[in-house]
């Protein structure tokens, strides 16, 4: 059952291979209306009237990434959103990012795959506390899942949280998790109007990273349009240019969140 | 993208309106929709036939108003109107991304007994 509003529907998605919903959740999650509804009138009690609804649709999650955003501030955290198509070396890059900032910053993680703790396990390898959220089926992470995996990690012991989201150019542009940077990474193995044919996602992106520019001498890449295409639809993110594997760029990349967290006080 | 997800969402906020206004039958309901959302009108509409099935919504009608993307060109001084995702100022052809329309998402109205 679910614990929060007692219904029978167990949902799929799992934080750290427990099932969500069935532990304690230390982000609140209460929603005030509900109490009080009048008993509803037979059909046709009234000549059709119209009701003003004016309700955005994702209100639901956009308020719970209000009540995320909340909690990070208060937990003086700086929490990532990083987003890319599969395979575009989110995990990778993430580990080396780690482990350049220890010593320096403390990073916990939430990852989210539809299946496997694969990516939970290379992340822990660093040392860091990492909740895994497999969701099934589900394309995207939103700000609900999030909120039940903090609550497995302490905040108390990290600055920086990122959230890894599951690989996917299309959904995740949807969904405010609460982050204070949504991080959009794109690989030179990809093509270089990619950003042109994903708006939604990079649009709203603070940060763009192109990753694997070790393979650069093995293609035919136009950085400039690269550049141009995304400058297309978004003309205030910061562009990094990076290597997990060479480490070129990576430093630069390491400074900026260094800057930012310390910032954060 | 979503419009099952986005179906399912309107119908929960229909459904809950309807309660709190003491009535079980929905006539219409109608959604204003950005087109920068992303979201495929025959794909909504079908969402919505196979969802409404056993809701107060099960007969209703769905009217959608896809709203145009407008955005601001600091050059001309104006907004635009553009059905496209790209922000080409049609004046001047600056490329704009301070966006004031299109992004909307919500359930505007609901027409009920």
């Amino acid at each position: 059952m679910c614990l929060e509003c007692g219904c029978g529907r167990l949902t799929p998605v799992k934080i750290d291979g427990i099932p969500a919903g069935t532990q304690f959740v230390s982000i609140p999650r209460k929603d005030p209306r509900g109490e009080g509804l009048p008993v509803p009138e037979p059909a046709g009690a009234h000549p059709p009237r119209e009701l003003q609804v004016h309700e955005a649709i994702f209100a639901a999650n956009d308020r719970q990434a209000g009540v995320n955003r909340r909690y990070f501030r208060g937990s003086n955290l700086l929490v990532l959103n990083v987003v890319s198509s599969p395979g575009a070396g989110k995990t990778t890059l993430l580990s080396r990012t780690i482990q350049l900032l220890k010593g320096v910053a403390r990073v916990g993680v939430i990852v989210g795959d539809l299946e496997t703790d694969n990516d939970a396990m290379r992340l822990r390898a660093t040392g860091s506390a990492v909740v895994q959220i497999t969701t099934a089926t589900l394309c995207h992470l939103d700000a609900k899942m999030v909120a039940r995996a903090v609550s497995n990690l302490d905040a108390k012991t990290i600055d920086i949280l990122i959230i890894e989201n599951v690989g996917n150019l299309v959904c995740p542009a949807e969904f405010d998790l609460g982050e204070n940077l949504r991080v959009a990474l794109l690989s030179v193995t990809e093509g270089e109007d990619k950003p042109m044919k994903y708006p939604p996602l990079f649009r709203f992106a603070d940060v763009v990273i192109l990753s694997k520019i070790d393979l650069l001498p093995h293609l035919d890449y136009d950085r400039e349009a690269a550049l141009s295409a995304i400058r297309r639809v978004n003309s205030k993110a910061r562009i990094f240019e990076v290597s997990s594997k060479s480490g070129e760029g990576l430093e630069a990349w390491c400074n900026f969140l260094k800057n930012l967290s310390s910032a954060r006080g | 993208m979503h419009e099952v997800g986005i179906m399912e969402s309107v119908l929960a906020i229909a459904e809950r309106q309807a309660m709190v206004h003491g009535t079980r039958f929905i006539r219409s309901l109608r959604m204003r929709v950005g087109v920068l959302r992303g979201v495929a009108p025959e794909a909504l509409d079908h969402a919505f036939v196979v969802l409404r099935t056993g809701t107060p919504a099960g007969e209703a009608r769905l009217e959608v108003d896809y709203a145009p993307a407008r955005f601001w060109c600091a050059v001309c001084g104006k907004e635009f109107e553009t059905t496209s995702q790209f922000g080409d100022c049609p004046v001047c052809g600056t490329v704009s991304h301070d966006i004031r329309g299109g992004m909307e998402l919500e359930l505007v109205s609901m027409e009920v007994d």
